[in-house]
């Protein structure tokens, strides 16, 4: 069974957390994955630097382009993931725009992401129509779960739709917004985790977008199996590095 | 089924198109996907559309033969005037219907992109004209060096947002249009200012711009007796311009076509936007198109000295005319663009946009017969290119 798929039944609540793959420091990779893991995070987001990130606020892109001016590419990531699974157990999975994956060939990055360990790809560009015409066997093929995303906007009957092609979670995102954008949660999301958490999916749902404390986690995961910190967590790699991450995930699982 | 160069159904020129959007913005450009053929359709728009276009547009614009230029180069040539639209360029044709679409899908405030500045100003215009909230976001740089056209949004009411991410051009102002959508999913439009963007955008531009080559083969019906040039030659950014010039041509191959993108200094210089020779397929800004990337899959800075032409993808129409050999691409240098905006000024009296001088500057590289009837779009006026003009000759 696929590590995301064994995560998702265990009886808590999950923490997930994302970063740009070469930053702060182009090596810095191998040290946050296995320090996120140690301080108690059940699942991690690796984030494939793009130039042109469209659905990222400012944190994220100013990550992505320092990583990208670090050298960071497909390539020299694989090769930083290497023997990642020999001290490393929990899923990771990769998140990145479909273009640089599309230069890599679609098959010829899938067949990496398994070689190394990869359990699943989140590519926000790569529409769910697209992806089951043209790609979900080649993904099957070599073992990874494909996440999409729906928001707030997405109609009763697309949720059901990406519902049946997914085979893993549901990245919630919890309002209309780039990542990093809006700060708390107010009552029209609690109603729309609520709509989401009554429409009984097959898949669970992982909250991401606006998640920046123990206050948010707290309210995310209220509806859902889990949620996502992203940016809040590369200010914390900004300001304080890569070494203590046990303060920045216990301050936000802490009164879970 | 009859070849065609045109769209799918599904929204695809050939194997480009598409619509590679992340799912925050699919309710957005759904909306608009199942709606704009409808509403262009009807009776109401359509002339509520055309009557701007005549009496606040001034079209159509004049197809005009080029006598001392036709004789310079033994041939005939036809200049389509989109110079002397209002605001200065062909840009309006598409602003004027994106904002009759925006009232009638009852959005209430428009956000557009823009180079430099003449799409900005345009959407401004439009927004000015029908009272509606406008921000247009430009690179920073963008704004340094086009200060003419910021001034004139601001004076037509927009607020003008800098981008100051990446390279802070076109690419990057794009970029945040894009985020702007993605925070207001409901009672925004996004006027998209080329044949670029998730499908239905490309098609529903180039619908807009087709005025151009509708115009044209009624005007040349009049004095040549025909319809049909033997060529239509347009200069190609994203390729608004273009796609009008060529719309009602498309699929008539006796018409020859030429596209003329930007070399920059050199198309092997490292500078240049010629982005058909120089880029490879991928996606950008929500289409899968001709783009130019580094082998990883970064889309890359383009260069010209023309800010029309400076986009690093193309349209995903002109990606597939490039493909099946359709069109020609020629590029053009900045130094070859000069001297042909200058020469049209000397020989003719017109002083033409950087942009329409790169296709200018086809008759330099091209030699056609006596009896050619060769039609340019004459894509825009030079006043916001006065400076450079100034600067590159010295005036």
């Amino acid at each position: 069974m696929n590590r995301i798929n064994k995560k998702l039944k265990e009886e808590k609540k999950l923490l997930s957390i994302y970063f740009s793959a070469g930053y702060p420091n182009l090596d810095d990779t191998e040290t946050i994955i296995k320090n996120l893991e140690k301080s108690g995070v059940d699942m991690i987001e690796i984030g494939l630097p793009f130039s042109d990130p469209l659905a990222d606020g400012p944190t994220i892109q100013k990550s992505s382009t320092t990583a990208l001016k670090n050298g960071m590419t497909s390539d020299l990531l694989f090769k930083q993931l290497e023997d990642i699974r020999e001290s490393v157990s929990i899923p990771l999975i990769i998140m990145g725009y479909f273009n640089p994956i599309l230069q890599y060939g679609v098959e010829a990055f899938c067949k990496k992401c398994q070689e190394v360990g990869i359990d699943g790809l989140i590519i926000p560009d790569l529409p769910v129509d697209v992806y089951s015409e043209q790609y979900k066997s080649t993904f099957e093929k070599y073992g990874l779960i494909n996440i999409f995303l729906i928001t707030p906007q997405t109609s009763e009957k697309r949720i059901r739709f990406i519902d049946s092609v997914s085979n893993g979670f549901i990245y919630m995102v919890s309002s209309a917004s780039t990542t990093g954008a809006k700060t708390g949660f107010g009552d029209d999301q609690k109603l729309y985790f609520e709509r989401i958490s009554n429409m009984d999916l097959n898949n669970p749902q992982i909250v991401g977008f606006g998640i920046f404390n123990n206050e948010t986690f707290a309210q995310a995961t209220q509806y859902a199996k889990g949620a996502i910190i992203g940016s809040a967590f590369i200010k914390h790699l900004t300001k304080d590095g890569t070494e203590n991450l046990n303060d920045f995930v216990s301050s936000i699982l802490s009164d879970n | 089924m009859k070849k065609t160069f045109n769209i799918n159904e599904k929204g695809y020129y050939g194997e480009f198109g598409g619509a590679y959007i992340p799912e925050m913005l699919y309710p957005n450009v759904e909306e608009l996907r199942q709606n704009y053929l409808k509403i262009m359709a009807d009776a109401s728009f359509q002339e509520e559309f055309h009557a701007l276009l005549k009496d606040y547009v001034g079209r159509p614009s004049p197809l005009y033969f080029a006598k001392r230029l036709s004789e310079k180069y033994n041939t005939k040539i036809y200049l389509k005037r989109e110079d002397l639209n209002h605001t200065g360029a062909h840009k309006v044709n598409n602003t004027i219907g994106q904002i009759l679409m925006a009232q009638r899908l009852g959005k209430t405030r428009v956000i557009a992109e823009t180079g430099a500045g003449q799409h900005g100003v345009a959407t401004a215009t439009v927004c000015a004209l029908m009272g509606i909230e406008c921000i247009v976001y430009m690179g920073e740089i963008d704004i340094a060096r086009q200060a003419p056209n910021v001034a004139r949004m601001k004076m037509l009411g927009a607020k003008v947002v800098p981008a100051t991410s990446g390279s802070k051009t076109l690419k990057d102002a794009t970029n945040e249009a894009i985020r702007d959508w993605i925070n207001n999913p409901v009672d925004t439009h996004y006027i998209i200012g080329s044949v670029v963007g998730p499908h239905p955008y490309p098609d529903m531009v180039a619908r807009f711009q087709a005025v151009v080559s509708e115009e044209i083969k009624k005007q040349l019906l009049e004095k040549e007796g025909t319809e049909n040039p033997n060529y239509l030659i347009a200069c190609v950014g994203g390729g608004s311009n273009a796609a009008g010039t060529y719309y009602h041509y498309l699929d008539n191959e006796d018409v020859k076509i030429i596209a003329v993108e930007a070399a920059g200094k050199g198309v092997d210089s490292g500078e240049s936007a010629a982005t058909s020779v120089l880029g490879k397929e991928g996606i950008i800004h929500g289409s899968k198109t001709l783009l130019m990337q580094t082998k990883d899959g970064q889309i890359t800075e383009p260069y010209s000295i023309s800010a029309g032409l400076d986009y690093p993808g193309v349209g995903p129409m002109h990606a597939h005319l490039y493909k099946t050999k359709r069109a020609e691409f020629i590029a053009i240098t900045d130094d070859g663009a000069m001297k042909a905006g200058m020469q049209l000024s000397k020989l003719e009296g017109i002083i033409p946009a950087i942009e329409t001088s790169h296709a200018l500057a086809i008759f330099e590289h091209k030699t056609f017969e006596p009896n050619d009837i060769v039609v340019v779009n004459l894509s825009g006026r030079g006043d916001k290119d006065l400076q450079n003009y100034i600067e590159y000759f010295n005036l």
